[in-house]
């Protein structure tokens, strides 16, 4: 909607707004370092609200929590537009001024009644109605999410939900208001800034788009291809009809990571060649025909991190890599040397400065400008632009100069992986707080809190299934089957499960996940399985 | 999963309205949660909270730190530090019974029989029953703690058996105006404290008025009997004078002081006093919460001043409309956890809000950010004692008793070497020779004198003469802080005493700023080596004293080498020198 894949807003305006939303977020475990800022904002007086089917570690800080069904964010969201709407507390002149298609999306929500969500999304009628109150009311406020949004076959939709909230009451573009999208990782941002992205080359230009290809080719030397490129899951449909024979993975685990992993599994064992390159023999390392030891990210070698509140910071080498572990950066320029192309050997900084030509957003960020004013935020557009600490504030300026900003109407569509008789019990998927992903960095550390993966129920699903702590249970999906001890938390409802993906050497989660994707991003739909639960007879 | 005992005891306190407990759920079908600012509101239950799990299980167990997560929203590593700042609380499995014995200044500590395996004997800091010569505090799960005193191991052991034997009576003597009721009055009764003159002072406040009340204390001249000598009208006009909506009264009824206790026989023999004056400070400040914050080693206090508290608001002399006037005033009643810190003002504050006791930086004084940040009027119980006479009889008669400035009658807690240890009251300004002959007199020849407690000074015979004065003291450079007179002969070790006193300063140091935090250990390492014969570690302990007193945040650290330099000086330690 807005053109750039980033955060709004700053970590210190978390720290500073009126109100707080977490939606589809257990911040508290999940990006613990982000949810410090919450915190200070919290202690400074703002209200906090999160919205999880969970009662997350999050929730429980929360002014507010509201238990909605697995995947029925885009029915809360519109219920909660409606209601904006119907009590006149939109932003009218904002909405005229500075968006489009207003009309429209208040055609979209007008059958979201707030007894519509209710029923829809399982949370009284009347706590919908004071998110939205209080949403509309609140002098600033920050919408946060995270994978609990995106992680759906309709992720996008999602997102574009809450964008249409932001835009309906005028929460972006101000200090103190925006959109929080939480990346997961220190570099997430940095990432797709840099153009690991299927459709965008560095600094958010369109793969597609022939006068912005044409000035990194001038630079490059080389044509690009003009086509937007697959995105993971398009790979691996790729790889099942043959047209993918040799796959290049840097620093990542699919292998563990993506879901309906016995497929992932066969399809990377099926490739002709495989290359992984990761500071760890990862599993998918495993399947590889050729493995490049990396260095750390941190303090083994030169470059930057981008935040998710856009700030580019320097980080700097330390020590030498261990054995023969090396610099991405240097793997890959002799696999350019090897295959017949010269690309000498360019240090970070330098290839930085090659970006910062092509990449307007970046232009100004001098390695000496990133030292001295610890980071920047982009757009920073030259040397004298100190970096923009949030986005879209050309939105409140009369006149609006640039285009408008569009509402979006969409519409709920209930999770793929449909609860029925046989698979009633709704399993979602998630992280703790000492343990990240599959485990491959975290897995090594010891944590006083960390008991292993568990299938955790409600202590009514528990009871019923005849199961307590400890017991094993067999949980079954569409798509497979794992064993899990059980552990009840009274912060599920019944018919609500959880597991994480921290363990797949004890329990491999992602077997029971459905590979069902977002057509737009790419996602899976790792929030939203199916699933029944047995009494497992024998040890595993 | 924690145990049924905890929860009903931590429900009680923090109530299940919010957060997350099975009422919550089951109402919500576990779709909604209120919590947050409302929740966090309540973070000042959570010292009672940890105590009354405690009390139910005989210690804090990670489940109840755990569950006080979900009814309090406090982070179990938070409420860890909590419970572990406090030595009344306990964050690994105890004892059936534990028996805590006074080792302090005053006290000689009784050699107790075996009591059987189920119960740990462990040393205590004083308890504030020095004249008695020994005391034990008594606790056994899931009963309340009692005091013995004195102690012999029959008597420690019907207590353990929950037949607590009649303690020794508190030796009183003197003028007798602070004291009037104490021994006299019933101090569970409200019928027999009216009797005795109680609650004419309130009427007699609300029929002049806040602005009255506070003007008969300026002329009274009274100081605060907490230590401080602060000019106790000036604190009052400050919080007075504050136009903030939401203002606080606090009682410092956290008595810490090695070898005092005048306020543990104020409050547990005259407890309606207490209430009463405060009372009719929150009516002339304008404040309508008060707290009263006991020592946690108190029991019989902290029994008596609930029971008192409790009374009152039935009578309707708490509450919504105070004597049918449109004033309205309640008290919370606080038991401390174990920590000599807390006695400072600000350290109290953050215990009674539900954090560590660390003392907070001054300024801003509590007149102006106090309690929950609001502006606070905090008094010791002796000073609110005070007040009832001054309301009662005006300001201009309590200042004519006295001299120099110093005004109306002062307690001294005196014990060690005298023929009868007990609380004795004296018109400003008596002399020490005074005040110890008021307790019968020196046994064996005078040695030395401790006054104020450890943070106190020693006094040698040629000060027997010297007023025991704000105006004379501090014109000296000296305070008579606690007004603790422990009485030292020719018999008595003052080696032991020095020790004890450095090894509760390194114990009750907060931890909280360097100086104090290193200080008091170097301190105390450095006496060790002094009394072991290496003279040179007075250079050391000099170097250390005028960091603590220089540097530390607060009166703690400021005062942990005061007793030591002085006891240096008058050559009472390290053999002559």
């Amino acid at each position: 909607v807005f053109g750039a894949g980033g955060g709004t807003s700053s970590y210190k305006e978390a720290e500073e707004t009126d109100l707080i939303i977490l939606w589809g977020s257990n911040a508290r475990n999940a990006h613990p370092i982000f949810f410090h800022h919450l915190l200070r904002g919290v202690r400074n007086g703002a209200t906090m609200i999160v919205v999880d089917p969970r009662r997350s570690a999050s929730a429980e800080f929360a002014d507010l929590w509201l238990g909605i069904d697995v995947g029925s964010d885009i029915a809360l969201a519109n219920a909660v537009g409606r209601e904006i709407i119907t009590s006149r507390l939109m932003d009218t002149e904002f909405i005229e001024r500075a968006t489009s298609g207003f009309e429209a999306y208040r055609e979209s929500v007008q059958e979201w009644t707030l007894d519509r969500a209710a029923e829809v999304t399982g949370v009284p009628a009347d706590a919908i109605r004071e998110l939205a109150h209080t949403y509309a009311l609140a002098p600033t406020a920050q919408l946060c999410w995270t994978l609990g949004i995106t992680e759906h076959h309709n992720g996008t939709d999602n997102v574009f939900s809450l964008i249409n909230l932001a835009l309906l009451t005028g929460h972006i573009g101000r200090w103190g208001s925006g959109l929080v999208p939480v990346r997961g990782q220190n570099n997430v941002q940095g990432g797709g800034d840099m153009g690991a992205l299927p459709n965008k080359l560095p600094g958010f230009k369109d793969v597609t788009n022939d006068t912005e290809r044409a000035r990194f080719e001038a630079v490059y030397g080389k044509t690009l291809p003009s086509e937007n490129g697959w995105h993971i899951s398009q790979m691996f449909d790729a790889m099942e009809c043959g047209d993918l024979r040799s796959l290049y993975v840097i620093g990542e685990n699919p292998a563990r990571s993506e879901a309906d992993a016995a497929r992932v599994r066969r399809l990377l064992g099926g490739l002709d060649h495989l290359v992984v390159q990761d500071m760890f023999l990862t599993k998918t390392a495993e399947l590889a025909d050729v493995v490049f030891p990396a260095a750390a990210g941190w303090a083994e070698t030169d470059g930057t991190f981008t935040s998710s509140e856009r700030r580019v910071q320097l980080v700097r080498k330390a020590l030498e890599p261990p054995g023969e572990a090396r610099d991405d950066l240097a793997i890959i320029v002799d696999l350019a040397a090897h295959l017949g192309h010269d690309w000498g050997h360019p240090t970070a900084e330098e290839t930085w400065n090659e970006l910062r030509g092509l990449s307007v957003i970046h232009a100004g960020m001098s390695y000496e400008r990133l030292e001295k004013l610890g980071g920047l935020q982009w757009p920073c557009g030259d040397e004298d632009d100190p970096g923009q600490p949030f986005l879209h504030g050309r939105l409140w300026e009369d006149p609006l100069k640039g285009p408008r900003a569009p509402f979006t109407p969409v519409e709920w569509v209930p999770p793929v992986d449909e609860l029925d008789d046989e698979f009633p019990i709704r399993l979602t998927t998630g992280r703790r707080l000492d343990s990240f992903n599959t485990g491959v960095q975290s897995g090594r550390y010891r944590s006083p809190k960390r008991w292993g993966e568990s299938l955790d129920l409600s202590p009514e699903d528990a009871a019923s299934h005849g199961l307590t702590d400890g017991d094993m249970a067999r949980v079954i999906s569409r798509r497979g089957s794992v064993q899990a001890p059980v552990r009840t938390d009274p912060n599920l409802r019944p018919g609500l499960a959880f597991m994480t993906f921290h363990f797949p050497e004890q329990v491999d989660t992602n077997l029971l996940t459905v590979d069902a994707w977002d057509p737009k991003s790419g996602t899976s739909e790792y929030k939203a399985t199916a699933i029944r639960i047995e009494r497992a007879e024998e040890a595993p | 999963v924690i145990s049924e005992a905890e929860r009903a005891a931590i429900d009680a306190v923090v109530g299940t309205d919010l957060g997350w407990g099975d009422v919550a759920r089951k109402a919500t079908g576990g779709r909604l949660a209120r919590g947050g600012a409302m929740l966090r509101s309540r973070r000042h239950l959570l010292l009672p909270a940890l105590q009354a799990a405690q009390r139910a299980v005989g210690w804090v167990t990670p489940e109840a730190l755990e569950y006080l997560d979900s009814r309090l929203g406090v982070a179990p590593a938070d409420s860890y530090g909590v419970a572990t700042f406090y030595d009344l609380l306990r964050t690994s499995p105890g004892s059936r019974a534990t028996v805590r014995v006074c080792n302090d200044i005053s006290c000689t500590r009784v050699p107790l029989d075996d009591l059987g395996d189920d119960v740990a004997i462990e040393p205590v800091s004083c308890l504030g029953h020095c004249a008695h010569g020994s005391a034990a505090l008594v606790e056994v799960q899931g009963h309340s703690d009692v005091t013995v005193t004195p102690v012999t191991t029959d008597r420690v052991r019907a207590a353990i058996e929950g037949h607590a034997p009649a303690n020794a009576p508190d030796t009183i003597g003197g003028t007798l105006d602070l004291l009037s009721r104490v021994g006299v009055v019933d101090p569970g009764s409200l019928a027999d404290y009216v009797r005795h003159g109680g609650y004419a002072a309130l009427e007699k406040a609300f029929a002049i008025g806040p602005a009255a009340v506070i003007g008969e204390i300026e002329i009274s001249l009274l100081r605060g009997r907490g230590g401080a000598s602060f000019p106790t009208g000036r604190k009052w006009s400050a919080v007075a004078r504050s136009d903030a909506t939401e203002k606080y009264v606090v009682c410092n009824a956290d008595e810490s002081e090695p070898s005092t206790f005048k306020d543990r026989v104020l409050v547990e023999s005259d407890p309606f006093a207490i209430v009463e004056a405060l009372t009719i400070a929150a009516f002339a400040v304008g404040a309508s919460r008060g707290f009263i914050y006991v020592r946690g080693e108190y029991p019989l206090a902290y029994k008596r001043i609930q029971r008192a508290v409790s009374a009152a608001r039935e009578a309707g002399l708490l509450g919504r409309s105070v004597m049918g006037t449109d004033f309205t005033f309640d008290v919370e009643v606080r038991r401390g956890g174990g920590a000599y810190v807390c006695g400072e003002e600000t350290a109290l504050f953050n215990s009674i809000e539900g954090f560590r006791g660390e003392p907070r930086s001054k300024p801003p004084f509590p007149t102006e950010v106090g309690l929950f940040g609001k502006p606070t009027l905090v008094n010791n119980v002796e000073t609110l004692a005070n007040i009832l006479l001054i309301v009662a009889g005006g300001g201009k008669a309590f200042a004519s008793l006295g001299r120099d400035g110093s005004t109306g009658t002062k307690l001294f807690s005196v014990s060690g070497r005298v023929a009868e240890p007990g609380l004795y009251e004296a018109p400003c300004c008596a002399t020490l020779g005074k005040v110890i002959n008021l307790a019968g007199g020196p046994i064996g020849d005078f040695r030395a004198a401790l006054i104020g407690g450890a943070a106190g000074i020693f006094m040698g015979p040629d000060r027997l003469e010297d007023a025991m004065s704000f105006e004379h003291l501090a014109a000296l450079g000296e305070s008579y802080g606690s007004a603790a007179v422990v009485v030292f002969d020719e018999t008595s070790d003052l080696d032991a005493v020095a020790r004890r006193i450095a090894g509760f300063f390194r114990h009750e140091s907060c931890g909280q700023c360097v100086p104090c935090r290193v200080g008091t250990v170097v301190q105390q390492e450095a006496l060790e080596r002094l009394l072991g014969g290496d003279a040179t570690q007075q250079g050391i302990l000099a170097d250390v004293d005028r960091v603590m007193t220089d540097a530390s945040i607060c009166g703690l650290g400021r005062t942990a080498a005061s007793a030591i330099r002085s006891a240096l000086r008058l050559g009472l330690i390290g053999g002559a020198t």
